[in-house]
């Protein structure tokens, strides 16, 4: 196990670099002149033009670029962005209310998704169960900024039971409502795989054997059940926690939270690639770090996973 | 082979004097679903006493595992449902007693083996854990005692190195090995009766033989009355002390062992014998019974088996022969018994 957990620590490496190379190339390709736009209407002196740009290393080739930016980086320095921010200080500024923002999503979504989807799996074809099939349904299929916006105004506005926006600073109050509409969608896709993947191993074989083994119907639902139920949600939940954080710029866009999210938004607007590439680079380890703790759970669950 | 039991005569002043271990009376059981109601068990009856072996034979779909079923009390409800009949476990119905009295028979006096060991363990848990969760739950053990009997028990069934293996899980042992985990489980408690569903049908030839041995010998040792379901006459032949054959949900024979192979009473039995395959037919064809077996939402007119039967006259094909005595110990459900044995 922890010879593979060094080897996928490795191969986080080659996703380091692959990720950073192509978002940078991407970010590269936008048409336009970053500098220029960064002046706005104001005209600008083209001496100020040079200096700047030859700062940046903007009249460089795209290879020479991306060698100053990712030896800086190797170095501990994610560059600064036009205005001379450092790009750390932006992430350490900005990150923290994005991570709770998807903290207290992904603890609706476990809690809420996950009983929901266990209650209509025990009681299948039952009220319940059509009730929560029905409603996953219609979440789903709606985009969250309509969810977003009909939240804000039916439960911030009409009803008044939430705060239409977090605030400045914004309060754990303030997060619940943008944490419900985030959560939303992920939350009704756990409760239909919970519910699911429960109704399926209700059917099996060992199930059956459990009951024979005149076990009460807690312990045969409890132990023999959930633990093989559970197998594919966890799956799903560790890797939509990194989601959750990449995929809130709009949840933080429509309830005004200055979070990663909305950062890395206006830093493609400003043809910013030393922002853009440092924050999606902190997302994309993010999201292997939670690809990794999947497979190792995996193994936890399921004796039959190994790892050599 | 009627060895009596005494009865705890302060449950029920009205039962007889005496009883079997187990026995099913009258047993209905439907399963009723969207395309219809089907009777999986139409008013089936055997019995089984304490060291005796009872062959439930039958065709894939013939009803042989729900009257199992409806012993261990696992029948999917719904959309199984018992509609009537009566399971006696030492005198007393078991269908009638709360859930609770229930799950105590239920594994610790009657317990079941299935045919799929690999499917039939929980893959997540160590055999181990499995067996000494039986002593944990209907002991009240601790968790290392019960590992200590699950390596007895695994001891016993005879899986080589059993405390070593106790914290395998089912994947790393061979399909044979399952099974014995799977016996071992069931005997856990030392039953009066075990189930066994069809528990080498997934298993090499080889293997087979060891496993019915294993069965007989823990059979001697505990004297335990054992319900073989099977669809092998072969396997029968060697182990079982009486035989009931079912065909369409219902029991169309009964028979002890000896007699049955020297003269069937009824059609479809002597079609299974046919059937067999035997070293002394070498090189000559096999002789199956024609068609299929009856779909249960249409189960045909008159006797059920008449479309399949060379012997059917027309009143096969409007009367449903009820199963009758045709000797002592021996019921047939055919309207020409006597006549097509003396064929």
């Amino acid at each position: 196990m922890t010879s593979y957990i060094i080897r996928r620590l490795g191969q986080f490496v080659l996703v380091f670099f692959a990720a950073t190379l192509m978002i940078y190339a991407m970010v590269f390709a936008i048409p336009g002149d970053p500098i220029r736009a960064l002046a706005g209407d104001k005209p600008m002196p083209d001496s100020l033009r040079q200096t700047l740009t030859q700062q940046f290393h903007l009249d460089e080739p795209f290879l020479v670029q991306y060698w100053y930016y990712i030896t800086g980086v190797i170095q501990g320095d994610l560059g600064t962005s036009f205005n001379n921010r450092e790009v750390t200080e932006i992430i350490s500024e900005r990150f923290p209310r994005t991570l709770r923002l998807a903290i207290y999503a992904f603890i609706i979504e476990v809690i809420i998704g996950v009983s929901a989807g266990i209650w209509a799996g025990i009681r299948k074809d039952k009220f319940f169960d059509s009730l929560v099939k029905v409603s996953t349904v219609a979440v789903i299929s709606v985009p969250i900024f309509v969810l977003g916006f009909m939240a804000q105004l039916i439960i911030g506005v009409r009803l008044g039971w939430l705060p239409v926006t977090a605030g400045n600073p914004p309060s754990l109050y303030g997060y619940l409502l943008p944490a419900i509409v985030l959560a939303s969608v992920s939350l009704a896709y756990v409760a239909r795989l919970t519910r699911s993947s429960l109704v399926e191993n209700l059917r099996s074989d060992y199930v059956r054997t459990a009951k024979s083994k005149g076990l009460t119907q807690r312990r045969v639902i409890g132990v023999h059940t959930f633990r093989n139920s559970l197998i594919p949600v966890v799956t799903f939940l560790a890797i939509d926690l990194g989601a959750l954080m990449g995929g809130a710029i709009v949840t933080e866009t429509i309830f005004n939270i200055p979070g990663i999210g909305r950062a890395v938004y206006e830093a493609v607007l400003a043809q910013e690639g030393n922002v853009v590439v440092g924050i999606v680079t902190v997302l994309v380890i993010i999201y292997a770090v939670a690809n990794l703790v999947v497979d190792v759970m995996y193994a936890v669950l399921d004796p039959r996973i190994r790892y050599d | 082979m009627t060895k009596v039991t005494p009865l705890d005569t302060a449950y029920d002043p009205h039962r007889p004097e005496t009883a079997v271990l187990l026995e099913v009376r009258d047993l209905e059981v439907e399963f009723r679903m969207r395309s219809g109601t089907v009777k999986a068990s139409n008013m089936v009856s055997y019995h089984v006493d304490k060291g005796e072996t009872l062959a439930i034979v039958g065709e894939s779909g013939s009803g042989k595992t729900v009257s199992a079923q409806a012993i261990m009390g696992i029948i999917d409800s719904p959309p199984g449902f018992v509609t009537g009949g009566e399971i006696l476990f030492r005198g007393k119905d078991i269908l009638q007693m709360e859930e609770k009295e229930r799950r105590e028979i239920r594994g610790d006096r009657i317990s079941m083996i299935f045919q799929d060991a690999l499917t039939a363990l929980n893959p997540v848990f160590s055999v181990g854990w499995q067996i000494a969760e039986m002593f944990r739950k209907h002991r009240g053990m601790s968790k290392s005692d019960g590992y200590k009997r699950a390596i007895e028990l695994m001891d016993l069934v005879k899986i080589p190195s059993a405390s070593e293996r106790v914290n395998a899980y089912p994947h790393e042992f061979s399909g044979g090995m399952r099974q014995r985990v799977m016996i071992a489980m069931a005997l856990a408690l030392d039953p009066d009766v075990l189930i066994a569903d069809e528990p080498t049908t997934a298993l090499d030839v080889t293997v087979q033989a060891q496993i019915m041995e294993l069965l007989a010998e823990l059979q001697q040792q505990t004297g335990m009355g054992l319900i073989l379901i099977t669809h092998d006459l072969g396997v029968v032949a060697e182990v079982a002390d009486r035989v009931s054959v079912m065909y369409a949900a219902e029991v169309v024979e009964n028979a002890d062992i000896e007699e049955l192979f020297v003269r069937p009473y009824h059609p479809y039995t002597e079609g299974l014998m046919r059937s067999l395959v035997r070293p002394d037919h070498k090189g000559g064809r096999l002789s199956p019974i024609k068609g299929s077996p009856p779909d249960l939402l249409a189960i045909p007119s008159g006797c059920p088996f008449h479309p399949r039967c060379d012997y059917a006259q027309d009143i096969c094909r409007t009367d449903d022969p009820p199963l009758r005595v045709i000797e002592e110990g021996r019921t047939s459900a055919c309207h020409f018994a006597e006549v097509f044995s003396d064929e």
